[in-house]
């Protein structure tokens, strides 16, 4: 594929890549800030405490400054925090890597923003990385730092629907709901050079209490019980019949 | 670093069930001024963990009079607020290190970024 060269995770791992180097980098940047700030759906005129992954240079950071709420970004390359640090960047900014996990108390973040960074999750750079591994350490320890009912959304160029479907797996694994926000999913050129052209989906996951959207039903509905009753007759077991009594509640005793 | 952040910072090396909370030894402390926001401070205050905080500004010879335990209502005690808002957003340690409680495991802090990046064997 002629445009998978152009894809930066392609060419160098995270750290040594440097996406300010493309002035236009900056206005589409902004541009996606707002639309993931949009998206997360923030109470108006209130001051939140917002995680950014993969915050770069501390353009997106720049944004929520603007609209008034404290930040704290996360990035793995050093090189790219020390632009932050020299465009005196208000929020708080730490080195770390996605990767490994977020290393924040539970609870902590009011909303978490993630501006072109999931991808590069997707990528390994070392023999020991397992980019499912690395997915779900991310979006656990992720979920865990958000406040109830806070939102995540992730801005991203996913090569193919594979990497998007292994996103999306990991991050339902980990407890997250909600879906895609496709913006402008008519345009082919937009899906060939992602890079040049403000349009990409941006995954915006809730933070939900229920647990079960790992595929299986909730335990001791009907659903469950046929669904077990399938599973012993594969295995050869002696199993009842299904009838119109099973999985029905009995009646009320005194 | 903030610390804000350093509150709710907690060691990710593996093995580690709490990691809670991390020493500061700084070897740099700076103070920057920050506007004001009470309504921030104020919806942080329960987030916080209140002794961590204290003993982080103790460490930092910035507790000045900050009271070991929280003040029962605060949202209206500005000048608590006040003492909370600088010590929270303030003070910014720029050069030292953090250290894991647990593993003892130390994460250098330079130009005021912590360096959380763990090695293959520990993450």
């Amino acid at each position: 594929m002629a445009s998978s060269c152009r894809r930066p995770e392609h060419t160098a791992p995270p750290e040594v890549v440097s996406l300010t180097a493309f002035s236009r980098m900056i206005e589409i940047q902004t541009q996606m800030s707002e639309r993931a700030v949009e998206l997360l759906s923030l109470p108006e005129g209130q001051a939140c405490f917002l995680l950014d992954v993969g915050c770069g240079s501390g353009l997106s950071g720049d944004y929520l400054t603007e609209e008034g709420h404290y930040w704290v970004g996360v990035d793995i390359s050093s090189a790219m925090l020390d632009v932050a640090l020299d465009r005196e960047v208000e929020g708080d900014l730490l080195l770390g890597d996605m990767g490994q996990g977020m290393p924040f108390r539970p609870g902590t973040f009011d909303g978490c923003i993630s501006i072109s960074a999931l991808q590069w999750l997707c990528n390994a750079d070392k023999r020991s990385h397992s980019p499912p591994k690395r997915l779900y350490t991310f979006f656990s320890t992720l979920y865990s730092s958000l406040a109830r009912g806070s939102r995540a959304v992730f801005q991203l160029y996913p090569e193919n629907s594979e990497q998007l479907e292994l996103i999306t797996s990991q991050a339902m694994r980990a407890g997250f709901s909600g879906g895609m926000v496709v913006d402008y999913p008519n345009s082919t050129k937009a899906k060939k050079d992602g890079l040049k052209t403000l349009i990409s989906s941006s995954l915006s996951l809730r933070r939900c209490r229920f647990n079960n959207m790992k595929g299986k039903s909730v335990k001791k509905g009907r659903d469950w019980i046929m669904e077990k009753k399938d599973r012993r007759r594969r295995q050869g077991k002696n199993v009842r019949p299904d009838t119109k009594y099973t999985g029905r509640q009995r009646r009320p005793h005194f | 670093m903030k610390l804000l952040t350093h509150n709710m910072l907690t060691s990710h090396v593996k093995g580690v069930t709490k990691g809670y909370p991390l020493l500061i030894k700084a070897t740099e402390v700076k103070v920057n001024e920050v506007d004001f926001n009470p309504k921030f401070v104020c919806r942080m205050i329960p987030k916080l963990e209140w002794s961590a905080l204290v003993q982080a500004a103790d460490q930092l010879g910035h507790r000045e009079d900050l009271p070991g335990e929280l003040v029962p209502d605060y949202e209206k005690n500005e000048d608590f607020l006040r003492k909370v808002h600088r010590v929270l957003l303030e003070v910014e340690v720029i050069e030292g290190c953090l250290q894991c409680p647990e593993s003892g495991r130390e994460f250098p802090i330079s130009r005021g970024i912590p360096n959380m990046l763990l090695n293959e064997d520990e993450a």
